[in-house]
């Protein structure tokens, strides 16, 4: 912009008024210019919110619709008598189908296994990240590419292989108690909480992936907190794990938030892996159900699937935008999943 | 000499101290804890071992090494802080690897599910009726842990002999005072009605009731017989199974792992066992016609199908972002959260309500085109191309926000002082895009399109849930749809087809997939330089 005054200054004394004229005329039309190029963005920008939310509206108005099949679905909900009307579908998924679709169970068990494998993805990593950052020993480089080189390949590809091993640890109960029959006195079925079938199970599963791109952020955002905070901890006397709870843990918050937020919401939306481990319905995540909802009859329970998809939706929308640009950042850097 | 030692401390020699500080009670609770835990691995790994299981017995023993070894040499203890991570992946990463490796190698799969020990001890359990045995009249009940139980009755000569057989493990119980008509409750068993016992029937034929010697199994729908006799005999020396009924020899093939009659090759004992079969499963891929037909195809289509991903979102997200650029747009914040929502929403819900608004039927969609002036009702599901682009649309409105959110970082990144010099060398605007703004912008997101490139390769979720691979592929010989990509396709061998699971072979495909997916990991790498960037990172 400077530049541009500077050039009319240098131009303006070898030229007379009207070549000051047709400046001024030219920055009109520039305005003009403007103004049409900002009036075409924003129709863009109109078009492209209609197609981002128009799936949206649509499940809103099925979830309100009391009209609860597919087939008689419009935009606008119709057939509202009154209020009572709006909540058909919400009162058929948390109250009067139960027996048939346990929406609470799916609902505990989606917290449970996001809640869970959260708390543990962000307490592996940073343990991992602070040894890569603060100790140096041999095979230190090999195992930091090797954690991401890992991780490279995604386990939904080893997904057979995983049901076959998890099949493997539930058959223990009955296995150790005949390999070992001295050990008969303690009851192993416990072990099948970790097996296939089994919320444990699933978390072993999502556990498996936990470091890789969250070791490396995380040991980027630790090696940027100043070295001497641990050295005069040393100095007065105190362990490697009270420096780490007690000093650098309370440090590197933003970083712990950034990589829970990822994990949560990475495992309450995960399916596939979800679906080839568990296999009754009692034992079915949030995004589970929802599928069975229209696995089985698309039409039928139509209006119960949105009512449930929003329920589901809104709290991970919600924390996506207030923690958009958190979540960005991690994205871009961790390079994964698009 | 102590004087000085005592003056300079070293750290080292602090925190040692203060190791020694810790009293003795927390270490005892440690060692006790670590004590536990190491004999819980070890009866894991032995377990494992005992069930012929070697890979997981290897894994759970290394796991075991690794633990003691962080903690007890002093050298390896930086690995300690790593140790909960380094054993989840050897357990869930590494060995998931190695395992679908050794599967891809054998006919594991349905009729082949078993160890050949284990085959053998199902095949010895059964019984038949010897021609001595006695029959009686039967009743089934049920009790409320869902087993069965049978009323028996049989004429004697001095009246009616009563007894009570259950399911699993107690013996056969002779009533002596019984009542002559069955009760309706005998000992938190409920006797089941018609109905239930026609449901029950198959269920019931295939229970073998009482224990040992003395077993009872229904021989028709009136009759039960008793006492069955073991009919299969394994001969360990020989490698043979004899069947005591029919006196028929059974010979261990290695190499179909069946138990097969010599005189009649096609006359096999099921179940079969896990055998290798060496790269079998791999020339099935490449030399078997009917597999390789559908392959081809799957191939070209997921390659097709990540690329087109990667440049529709790309070209939206980018198209996006330099629309938004424009500081003159207002509420610029909140458009954008707008915009942003289709990737904020859970992918599964996102794709299911895709695909009932495409719906060829109901869909909202699909009946507002019907009946505006271009008056066709569009096959989404139904045609090969038509459900091809319905998987590229859905696609774009789930990925174009990230590319969005990447493309508008990127271009903010870029000198604004590059532009001006080009706009004095009189570029158009369309030169500077192509020049410009994009060869800068493929610098920085370059490696995540090879990323979503990849992410894409294996977009398993976006297929089974919006397409579940169809419309299939007629006429070919396993599951099969014009829009599988191979990881679907691969899932529907091992899990879904009608014709059984087939481990092995999904296995194999999964290794090619592995190798094509560690191709474009290199190429990313390759891209970022990320080896360079690492070396001055550590």
């Amino acid at each position: 912009m400077s530049n541009d005054t500077q050039k009319t200054k240098e131009a303006a004394p070898s030229g007379g008024t009207a070549e000051r004229d047709s400046g001024r005329s030219r920055m009109a039309q520039s305005q003009q210019e403007y103004y049409i190029s900002l009036v075409v963005r924003l129709s863009i920008i109109g078009v492209a919110i209609i197609f981002a939310l128009f799936p949206v509206l649509f499940v809103v108005s099925s979830a309100f619709n009391p009209e609860g099949t597919l087939s008689t679905q419009s935009f606008v909900p119709s057939g509202i008598d009154s209020v009572d009307d709006l909540t058909t579908n919400f009162q058929a998924l948390m109250v009067d189908e139960l027996e048939q679709f346990p929406f609470w169970n799916w609902i505990a068990n989606s917290a449970f296994v996001a809640g869970i494998s959260t708390i543990l993805i962000v307490m592996i990593s940073a343990l991992a990240a602070y040894s890569f950052s603060r100790f140096r020993f041999t095979g230190r480089r090999s195992l930091l590419l090797f954690i991401l080189l890992v991780q490279a390949f995604p386990n939904l590809l080893a997904m057979v292989a995983l049901f076959l091993i998890m099949n493997d640890i539930s058959r223990l109960a009955d296995v150790i108690p005949q390999a070992l029959p001295f050990l008969d006195f303690i009851d192993w079925g416990f072990i099948e909480l970790l097996g296939l079938n089994s919320l444990g199970g699933l978390i072993l599963v999502y556990l498996g992936g936990a470091m890789g791109v969250n070791t490396w952020l995380m040991k980027g955002f630790f090696d940027s907190i100043p070295k001497d905070i641990d050295e005069s901890a040393v100095v007065d006397g105190a362990t490697h794990w009270q420096t780490f709870w007690i000093l650098i843990f309370p440090l590197v918050r933003p970083i712990l938030v950034v990589v829970g937020i990822l994990a949560f919401v990475g495992t309450f939306n995960e399916f596939v892996l979800a679906r080839v481990l568990l296999r009754d319905k009692e034992q079915w995540t949030l995004m589970l159900g929802l599928f069975q909802f229209i696995n089985a009859d698309f039409n039928r329970d139509w209006g119960k699937f949105a009512a449930g998809a929003l329920v589901s939706a809104v709290p991970v929308v919600a924390i996506y935008l207030a923690l958009q640009d958190q979540i960005v950042g991690g994205l871009t850097v961790g390079a994964v999943k698009g | 000499m102590s004087a000085t030692s005592s003056q300079v401390k070293s750290p080292a020699g602090d925190l040692t101290a203060s190791i020694n500080q810790t009293s003795p009670l927390v270490n005892g609770i440690k060692l006790a804890l670590l004590m536990v835990f190491n004999a819980f691995l070890l009866i894991l790994s032995y377990s494992f071992f005992y069930d012929d299981n070697i890979g997981l017995s290897i894994v759970f023993f290394l796991i075991f090494v690794l633990i003691n070894a962080t903690i007890f040499l002093p050298s390896l203890s930086p690995i300690r802080w790593m140790v909960p991570g380094l054993a989840l992946i050897i357990f869930l990463v590494l060995y998931p690897i190695v395992y679908t490796v050794l599967v891809s190698f054998t006919n594991y799969g349905d009729g082949h599910l078993l160890s050949k020990a284990q085959s053998i001890d199902l095949i010895q359990e059964r019984r038949y009726v010897p021609d001595d045995a006695i029959t009686y009249n039967w009743e089934a009940y049920q009790n409320e842990a869902g087993e069965y139980g049978l009323w028996l009755t049989r004429e004697v000569d001095d009246g009616i002999e009563t007894a009570f057989a259950r399911e699993g493990g107690s013996a056969i119980e002779i009533l002596d005072d019984a009542a002559e008509e069955p009760p309706s409750e005998f000992d938190g068993f409920t006797q089941l009605d018609r109905a239930g016992r026609t449901q029950a029937l198959q269920a019931l034929s295939e229970t073998i009731f009482g224990e040992g010697e003395d077993t009872a199994q229904i021989v028709n729908r009136r009759e039960v017989a008793r006492p069955l006799n073991q009919r299969f005999v394994y001969d360990d020396n020989a490698d043979t199974i004899t069947d005591l009924a029919t006196e028929t020899t059974y010979v261990a093939d290695g190499e179909l792992g069946f138990f097969i009659d010599q005189n009649d090759a096609n006359n096999q004992l099921s179940p079969g066992y896990r055998v290798g079969v060496g790269f079998d499963n791999f020339e099935r891929l490449i030399n078997d016609p009917g597999l390789r037909g559908p392959l081809v195809d799957i191939f070209v289509w997921t390659v097709v199908f990540a690329m087109l991903s990667v440049l529709t979102t790309f070209a939206m997200g980018l198209f996006m972002a330099m629309v938004m650029n424009d500081p003159g747009v207002p509420a610029r914040k909140i458009l954008r959260s707008l915009l942003i929502i289709p990737y904020a929403i859970p992918g599964v819900i996102g794709i299911l309500v895709w695909r009932g608004m495409l719906n060829e039927n109901l869909g909202i969609i699909t009946n507002a085109i019907a009946d505006s002036f271009i008056n066709y009702r569009i096959p989404w599901f139904t045609d090969a191309i038509w459900a091809k682009v319905a998987i590229i649309l859905v696609n774009l409105w789930l990925g174009y926000p990230y590319m969005m959110l990447i493309c508008s970082g990127a271009l903010s990144a870029i000198p604004s002082d590059i532009y001006e010099a080009a706009a004095v060398d009189g570029a158009t605007p369309t030169q500077r895009f192509w020049r410009i703004t994009l060869p800068l912008l493929l610098v920085t997101v370059g490696p995540l399109l090879v990323a979503s490139f990849a992410y894409n390769f294996n977009n398993y979720l976006m297929i089974e849930l919006l397409t579940r691979g169809d419309p299939p592929i007629a006429g070919s010989p396993v599951p099969a749809g014009y829009t599988d990509i191979l990881i679907s396709y691969t899932y529907g061998l091992a899990f879904g087809s009608d014709r059984g699971a087939d481990y092995g072979y999904a296995s194999a495909i999964t290794i090619i997939i592995f190798a094509l997916v560690a191709a474009i990991t290199m190429l990313q790498y390759r891209f970022t330089k990320t080896w360079e960037e690492t070396g001055e990172n550590v």
